[in-house]
């Protein structure tokens, strides 16, 4: 669609306040942020409560419009209305509360919806179906009523009601926040199953540091601004920056950054238990 | 009490009514149920008992099962039988008190409650034999040719698919909501039948606020998968009359035909008519 450059997501100085009651004063949710995704890359945004993560995600899929600067998804930008659905299309959402996006009484109808509204002819709804649900390995439970299914099954069913419309980018807004640490493992299997085996261009917004230590880059959001970004080492060691807006650091970076403090002699950044492993072992 | 109410239960076998196309069963019921107000004598009821009786033994659902649906209506047929029995004037075949019973109040009251009974275990059927989803469709069809709402066929069905998807969940929520209200020591289950109602208050107005947030939540995720009502929609199910809903048809015009034409036989049969 976009040959001249192959950016996915372009978001260009882009500054969003929520509309207050008069007599209040406006906050800013988002201040001058700008940044660009390229197709097939897995981008994580962290930030705490109110640091605009949220609001961030909102505004890639055309949910909200924003105040200033232009959001481009696909070269089309989300100001110009004639383009809402063609955004929509191609930038998939999935939303935090598993129960309040699914739609449909049954599994596959819910799955269905999606390509139902873009108007997609009858057989091809169908093959489309079986295959979002193959990709999620939910097959089995397709003519299952969605309130007798797990959070993380139910969230696994959103991707594939999201995968069914054939999109380029899937925007997951917190899909892991409500979910018991076996379904949050589930729906992480399947969203860098996804990115991985099918090349989908990932943003996931999170406020899991350990769910985003494989991204390619990682955005840190603070107060509605932009504070850090870079690749998944380069933020992780910063462990002081890191707390001084309220985040956590994996569980082994903060080790490593304890016993370097005690002069424990460790090389290189450590994310995983099993990096921590090979460095421990190579101590003298 | 919700549990023993069989009308508007899904009960899956796998006969061939359950496989029958919605449309199909909707139009069926609809024509059968006028029927039963046009029939005016015995043999028209026998005839719709018999046809209830034989689609009954086709659809393999235990015939208890249909049985407990009356159940629940006992008292409404019951007021309906005393009634008509009491208040008919006619020739007096009996008589307790001031109260008298006619022969045309015996005739009218056993009508009234065999038509009632028939009623209901005719919809249940329909009910019974489809799941809500394949009714919802069905009806979506069915309204298109309802003059003034007609318009807002898609709309109609698709508050009806989203109420039953939240049934469960809301439920559930109630469910929570009791048990964390109870844990702060909210009283249920004794009280007088106002304070009971009085206390149900600390429900309904979290169970509200809640459900205004998931319609609020359902909405964006909704749009935000570009739904954007009925206009250029389509359906991955797409409903199909095959060669037992033709037959169906064909029953449904000799059922017709049948119960209409009982209207003019006049055979006094056991009691006169």
């Amino acid at each position: 669609m976009n040959s001249e450059n192959k950016m996915m997501i372009k978001v260009n100085k882009v500054s969003y306040s929520y509309p207050v009651q008069s007599g209040q004063e406006a906050i800013n949710a988002l201040d001058d942020v700008s940044f660009e995704v390229k197709k097939g890359e897995f981008v994580g945004i962290i930030g705490h409560n109110g640091s605009g993560k949220s609001t961030l995600s909102k505004l890639l899929n055309a949910i909200i419009l924003p105040i200033q600067g232009d959001v481009l998804i696909n070269g089309l930008n989300t100001k110009e209305e004639t383009n809402v659905w063609a955004i929509r299309q191609s930038a998939g959402m999935v939303f935090q509360n598993p129960d309040n996006q699914l739609v449909a009484t049954i599994v596959e109808e819910d799955v269905a919806f999606g390509p139902e509204n873009l108007g997609v002819p009858p057989l091809e709804i169908r093959e489309r179906v079986d295959q979002a649900l193959a990709v999620v390995e939910m097959q089995t439970y397709a003519r299952q009523k969605p309130h007798q299914l797990s959070g993380g099954q139910k969230q696994r069913i959103a991707i594939a009601g999201i995968l069914a419309m054939e999109p380029d980018c899937i925007i997951f807004d917190e899909p892991t926040a409500m979910l018991d640490p076996s379904g949050r493992r589930e729906v992480m299997e399947t969203i860098k199953k996804l990115n991985r085996d099918k090349n989908m261009t990932v943003i996931h917004v999170t406020h899991y540091m350990s769910e985003i230590i494989n991204a390619d880059r990682i955005i840190v959001m603070d107060q509605g601004k932009i504070v850090m970004q870079g690749q998944p080492a380069e933020i992780f060691t910063q462990v002081e920056a890191l707390k001084k807006i309220g985040l956590d650091v994996p569980q082994m970076t903060e080790l490593a950054y304890e016993l370097k403090k005690e002069a424990v002699n460790l090389s290189g950044n450590i994310l995983s238990i099993d990096e921590m492993v090979e460095a421990l072992c190579q101590l003298k | 009490m919700l549990k023993d109410v069989t009308i508007g239960q899904y009960y899956p076998t796998g006969s061939l009514i359950h496989r029958l196309d919605p449309r199909t069963k909707i139009l069926f019921t609809t024509a059968f149920i006028v029927m039963l107000f046009l029939i005016n004598n015995l043999w028209g009821y026998l005839v719709a008992f018999l046809l209830i009786a034989c689609v009954t033994l086709i659809t393999k659902i235990p015939v208890s099962y249909i049985i407990r649906g009356i159940k629940g209506l006992v008292l409404i047929i019951m007021l309906t039988v005393i009634l008509n029995l009491f208040m008919t004037p006619g020739q007096v075949i009996a008589s307790i008190g001031p109260l008298s019973v006619t022969l045309e109040g015996l005739k009218t009251a056993t009508f009234m409650a065999t038509r009632l009974i028939l009623l209901v275990v005719g919809t249940s059927i329909m009910t019974l034999t489809t799941s809500p989803i394949d009714l919802t469709d069905g009806m979506e069809w069915c309204i298109r040719f309802i003059p003034l709402v007609r318009r807002y066929a898609h709309e109609l069905s698709m508050m009806m698919s989203i109420a039953l998807r939240f049934i469960p969940t809301l439920m559930e929520e109630t469910d929570w909501i009791m048990k964390a209200q109870k844990a702060r020591g909210a009283n249920f289950e004794t009280g007088s039948l106002l304070s009971r109602a009085k206390n149900l208050i600390p429900i309904l107005v979290p169970l509200f606020i809640s459900a205004f947030r998931r319609a609020d939540e359902l909405a964006t995720a909704m749009e935000a998968r570009c739904y954007r009502g009925g206009e250029n929609r389509t359906r991955m199910k797409q409903l199909i009359f095959v060669k037992a809903d033709y037959l169906s048809f064909l029953v449904m015009v000799i059922m017709i035909a049948g119960l209409v034409g009982t209207r003019f036989i006049a055979i006094p049969l056991l009691f006169p008519v």
